[in-house]
């Protein structure tokens, strides 16, 4: 299909790179609709009973399965399609992403409706979660390349689209479901397959929107800073192959797989401490997580942007300081019953956590150079797929373990804040080592080379 | 590459980014209908 083709993406000298964000978000608002996923648990275990769970029906344990598979496959996918992705461009990955992110939800309404869980894990899980990790990259390097002069805020707007992507699929969920549903149905396979038609149709937006700019493009009346003048900023580039080599990118997945795996621990610890510590209702803290998905995706945007002016390190130095800080006074809020304090300390760390996805394509870039970004922040993605299934078991097995040794549950929570504390401090550790990459890494032949009859004043 | 020399028009970009902003800014305001109940 040749118009999927990269030589059908380059743009005309009249293009504006203002295309390119919606182009992105397009495809990272559908995808993001997997952080809303659980709307889907209790409906999809009252299938058969429909009011009501049947003894054969599916249990709201194994429901955390499918979660789990696309967290997995997104890593695995991005890590694994990376390389492929820089040959052929994204509007052909973008096309890769929906087909395999819709196909999935085809695949699950088929599983919800021959009521075969195993099809629905293939299909939501596996088939969904490629098209996750493909179409979670896809538009990264294409931004970095038309906001050389504004990267952290280029990709800062299209992954705050995947923090978003839950504010529009969870209410699109329930109310398909009202639509959809009877007294004989949950109406939750019509709603897959619903949903995987609107969200083919929004994806297609995306990828005949993407264009890439030709060779040496520059905005206009920007020039690049002179090579040494910001220490960590390369002008050079690093292939894929070679960025996996170097200590800079395994630190690089410690600092992300830390600062998830932290995220996690407050976004399982939050929601308990605030009802049963500081007696919020159920309501209230159902609001409290709105709240904390909001503050999730504006961080995706704020921080990233801040980190153009501040750098890309000393914004990773703030979330592990300041998160530091911060994670060590949620405890204190609960003691004190300050419901808005506590609010207020969790909405900063959750922008954080967020702002830890939306800031590290910039921090590759800088270090590795833009030629093999996308297939970089691939394999760093692993980590956020080690810190989905590792954090979890780590923060649980933790608070099992103090329980089991007397601590009363609510102390337990704040044990296990600190404890998260701990976990930034190392991940600050492993970012103060980060260093600019060795020579010896850059690649030889500068397949960007600039040319400078491409400059153009589309702004 | 595409040989056209055409300037992406105004309409153009708003329409694009209504595309991707009115479903976004939805999603916000449910979002945040849903957070006041922390604020009652």
């Amino acid at each position: 299909m040749s118009i999927l083709d990269r030589e059908h993406t380059v743009a005309g000298t009249g293009y504006s790179r203002w295309l390119v964000p919606p182009a992105a978000l397009a495809i990272h608002l559908c995808i993001g609709q997997v952080y809303g996923f659980s709307v889907f648990n209790i409906p999809l275990t009252k299938i058969l009973g429909v009011s009501k769970a049947a003894a054969d029906d599916w249990k709201l344990t194994s429901m955390a399965v499918i979660f789990g598979v696309a967290i997995v496959f997104l890593g695995l996918a991005a890590a694994v399609f990376g390389t492929w992705l820089e040959r052929v461009g994204p509007r052909k990955a973008m096309f890769a992403a929906a087909c395999c992110f819709c196909g999935g939800f085809f695949v699950a309404a088929l599983g919800v409706k021959l009521h075969v869980f195993s099809l629905v894990v293939l299909g939501y899980g596996v088939l969904g979660g490629i098209g996750l990790g493909i179409g979670y990259i896809s538009p990264v390097k294409t931004l970095i390349t038309w906001f050389p002069d504004r990267p952290g805020m280029a990709t800062g707007m299209a992954i705050m689209g995947f923090g978003g992507g839950a504010m529009i699929g969870s209410p699109l969920a329930v109310n398909l479901m009202k639509f959809f549903g009877s007294p004989t149905t949950t109406g939750v396979a019509q709603t897959m397959v619903a949903m995987g038609v609107i969200y083919f149709v929004v994806m297609m937006f995306g990828v005949f929107t993407v264009r890439v700019p030709q060779p040496g493009w520059k905005p206009a009346g920007w020039e690049p800073k002179p090579a040494g003048t910001q220490k960590l900023v390369t002008s050079a580039n690093v292939s894929a192959a070679d960025a996996i080599k170097t200590r800079q990118f395994w630190l690089l997945w410690m600092v992300l797989f830390l600062n998830v795996s932290a995220g996690i621990g407050v976004l399982q610890t939050a929601s308990p401490i605030i009802q049963q510590t500081l007696g919020v209702s159920v309501a209230a803290a159902a609001g409290f997580v709105g709240l904390l998905s909001l503050f999730n995706m504006g961080g995706r945007f704020f921080w990233s942007t801040f980190s153009d002016k501040l750098g890309r390190k000393t914004t990773y130095n703030v979330y592990f300081i300041l998160g530091g800080v911060l994670y060590a006074l949620v405890p204190t809020s609960a003691t004190m019953h300050s419901v808005p304090l506590f609010v207020l300390l969790v909405c900063v760390i959750i922008s954080m956590y967020g702002g830890g996805f939306s800031t590290v394509p910039a921090y590759l870039k800088d270090l590795f150079g833009t030629m093999h970004v996308g297939a970089i922040h691939g394999r760093l993605l692993t980590a956020w797929s080690a810190a989905g299934v590792v954090g979890p078991l780590l923060i649980n097995f933790m608070r099992d373990y103090q329980v089991a040794h007397g601590v009363a549950l609510a102390q337990s929570y704040n044990f296990t804040m600190y404890i998260l504390v701990g976990f930034l401090v190392v991940g600050l550790l492993c970012n103060l080592a980060v260093s600019p990459v060795h020579e010896r890494y850059h690649h030889r032949a500068q397949v960007e080379r600039p040319a400078p009859s491409t400059r153009l004043a589309t702004n | 590459m595409e040989n056209t020399t055409a300037r992406t028009s105004p309409l153009s970009l708003a329409i694009a980014w209504l595309i991707v902003g009115v479903p976004l800014l939805w999603g916000v305001m449910e979002t945040f209908k849903k957070s006041l109940a922390l604020f009652h």
